[in-house]
């Protein structure tokens, strides 16, 4: 096979190497080396300044509030989203009634229904959806406060997205409910390949279903369970919460700031602010923080392999 | 991933337990003591997972049903029924919401990336995953890197990569772009799948004198389909509901793709007041997606939950 091997190697990697080489390589490079210039992005015109941009960064109070709520986005959301999801999994898969005669474990009659459309909200986009549940927040108007006057709690009525303390929460809760079923399909699909005589032992011994959780489920899906929050983690330091924060929250990012994330102050110091070298620099900052969050995650969750 | 997914059904169902509930039963107390411990938890596990179902469906359906209702109702009472059925808001959005431009330009946009994924894609995981050369992984790791790297930090340059190349505000560069950004997961998904297919048919074919090429098109492309139509719906999906790249890159009101042409009109309608036309528009986002995910279920959610498991 070795007839013209490499000239056929070449001709096809030549387009697909060249084009990410162009449009995601290059520009990644580029804006490390951006972060040490004074460019502005409107002119060609820059000079290199040193740490300047980093030691800017650091006595920027904006950007300290962006990376704590990015940091929010990495941690709490995962954490909500996925304890969530384990506990609709293992009632879904593990929940139901015992039958006589029947599987020592099975899940809730009509499981494969909840878990189509538990994963509804994962098809749509996160921009439709944000935009959708700006108007069920809206104050007056919105579905939410309207439901709460409709059932007798009119003296209930936030400002959601508009108020400072209660805005980040609510552009957090949408991205929940929007990424809930995806977890809760991912997890049953490792809950259904767990074999099922491990169950059956730990209910012969007298288990109950917490115990069972703890000790057989959770166990047995820690791998799968970690790569999910990795990966949720990254979407929540990155995309996701720029859709949601950017049409989601008016202005700046919210009242004073309260939900501006890192993702979206580097979208406003390029193309909104013209200081393209200072949001490359906080882009630096963005991509440090994604590395060290799945670092850390894989880290404090390695365990011992467990095979079965 | 294929691993934890394929073996999904058998082991629950056919993990045939009868014997050891025939265990069970002999000591007559617990049975009937843990059945009713069962069926309490049962109620209670119907009750969470019911309310999740309902707090899942219920924005969506009241998205449908103010989409049918005129602005008075809208604002006066977001939860009653509509008065009658408003097909004018449906008809407005599509023409003077420019909801059928969106359209267009986001399947042009899809579409031809789409293609332009699949067949790159395919074409480098092949090289990689069958042919060994100086430099092979070298070039693996650097496609599988994009997946984990904030995409912002490279848009701020690539805007200006794209505005060099007199790209901007087209289609044929959101293309590129988008084939560029989707290759990552795509040459990681497909190489994998490359290694799992038999080396002996390809080999038997080039023996009988097929070029390298054609060996690629005419035999591992058809052996490679339910690969392609896995990470073709991922894609699909990923570049039908894409808003962040357009938003940067393409700023041209007649060149908007839906996201990016619902958040716009959203901004606007603040000013003019159509909010009814844009619930007909926002719904009217919604369905090919959801009408996609009930048609391809299965292949839907592998494709997506491939993605989580690197």
């Amino acid at each position: 096979m070795q007839h013209g091997k490499y000239r056929f190697i070449v001709g096809f990697l030549a387009l697909p190497l060249g084009l990410y080489a162009l449009f995601v390589v290059w520009p990644f490079i580029q804006s490390i080396y951006y972060s040490f210039t004074d460019w502005t992005g409107l002119s060609p015109e820059f000079k290199m300044v040193g740490l300047d941009n980093y030691r800017r960064m650091l006595d920027d109070e904006i950007f300290w509030k962006s990376l704590q709520h990015s940091l929010m986005f990495a941690v709490v959301l995962p954490l909500v989203t996925i304890s969530l999801a384990l506990f609709f999994a293992f009632m879904i898969n593990v929940g139901g009634r015992r039958r006589k005669g029947g599987p020592v474990i099975s899940g809730v009659r009509g499981s494969s229904f909840y878990k189509i459309v538990y994963f509804f909200p994962q098809v749509l986009s996160i921009a439709i959806v944000a935009l959708l549940f700006a108007f069920a927040y809206n104050p007056d108007s919105g579905a939410i406060n309207s439901f709460f006057r409709g059932i007798g709690l009119d003296g209930l009525q936030p400002l959601w997205l508009g108020d400072p303390d209660l805005a980040l929460w609510c552009v957090m809760a949408v991205l929940v409910w929007s990424t809930v079923g995806f977890f809760v399909v991912l997890f049953s699909a490792g809950m259904a390949s767990i074999p099922a005589d491990l169950y059956e032992a730990a209910l012969l011994d007298g288990a109950g279903r917490a115990a069972t959780f703890f000790r057989i489920t959770l166990p047995l899906l820690w791998d799968t369970v970690q790569s999910g929050w990795v990966y949720m983690g990254i979407l929540a330091l990155g995309a996701e919460s720029f859709a949601v924060v950017q049409i989601m929250t008016t202005g700046p990012g919210g009242p004073d700031y309260s939900t501006t994330v890192m993702v979206l102050y580097v979208y406003q110091k390029a193309f909104r602010d013209g200081q393209a070298a200072y949001a490359t620099t906080i882009g630096v900052a963005l991509l440090i923080v994604t590395l060290a969050f799945a670092a850390v995650v894989m880290r404090l969750g390695r365990r011992e392999r467990l095979e079965y | 991933m294929k691993t934890t997914e394929t073996p999904a059904p058998p082991p629950a169902e056919s993990g045939s337990a009868v014997p050891v509930t025939k265990v069970g039963l002999p000591t007559k107390k617990p049975p009937t003591e843990k059945k009713s411990e069962g069926s309490v938890l049962n109620a209670f596990s119907h009750g969470i997972l019911v309310i999740w179902a309902i707090m899942v469906v219920l924005p969506l359906l009241w998205a449908v049903m103010t989409s049918f209702k005129d602005d008075s109702s809208i604002f006066g009472s977001p939860w009653s029924l509509p008065d009658k059925l408003h097909f004018d808001n449906w008809s407005r959005a599509w023409t003077e919401a420019n909801m059928s431009d969106y359209f267009l330009n986001t399947i042009l946009v899809v579409g031809g990336s789409l293609i332009g994924t699949l067949v790159l894609g395919s074409m480098a995981a092949y090289v990689l995953a069958r042919f060994d050369f100086p430099g092979n992984r070298f070039i693996y790791y650097l496609f599988i890197g994009g997946m984990s790297f904030p995409i912002m930090l490279a848009l701020v340059p690539l805007f200006y990569v794209v505005n060099n190349m007199g790209l901007l505000n087209s289609i044929h560069g959101l293309i590129l772009v988008y084939i560029a950004y989707s290759l990552p997961f795509t040459v990681f998904f497909l190489t994998a799948f490359f290694r799992t297919l038999p080396t002996s048919v390809a080999e038997a074919a080039f023996v009988d004198g097929a070029s390298h090429s054609r060996t690629f098109f005419q035999i591992m492309v058809p052996m490679a389909k339910p690969g392609l139509i896995s990470v073709g719906i991922f894609n699909f999906l990923g570049q039908w509901n894409q808003y962040m790249l357009p938003t940067v890159l393409n700023t041209d009101p007649d060149k908007r793709v839906l996201t990016q042409g619902l958040v716009q009109l959203a901004v606007s309608q603040g000013y003019k007041g159509d909010w009814s036309g844009l619930f007909a528009g926002l719904v009217m986002a919604m369905l090919p997606v959801l009408a996609a995910y009930i048609v391809f279920q299965r292949q839907v959610v592998q494709g997506l939950t491939a993605g989580a498991l690197k």
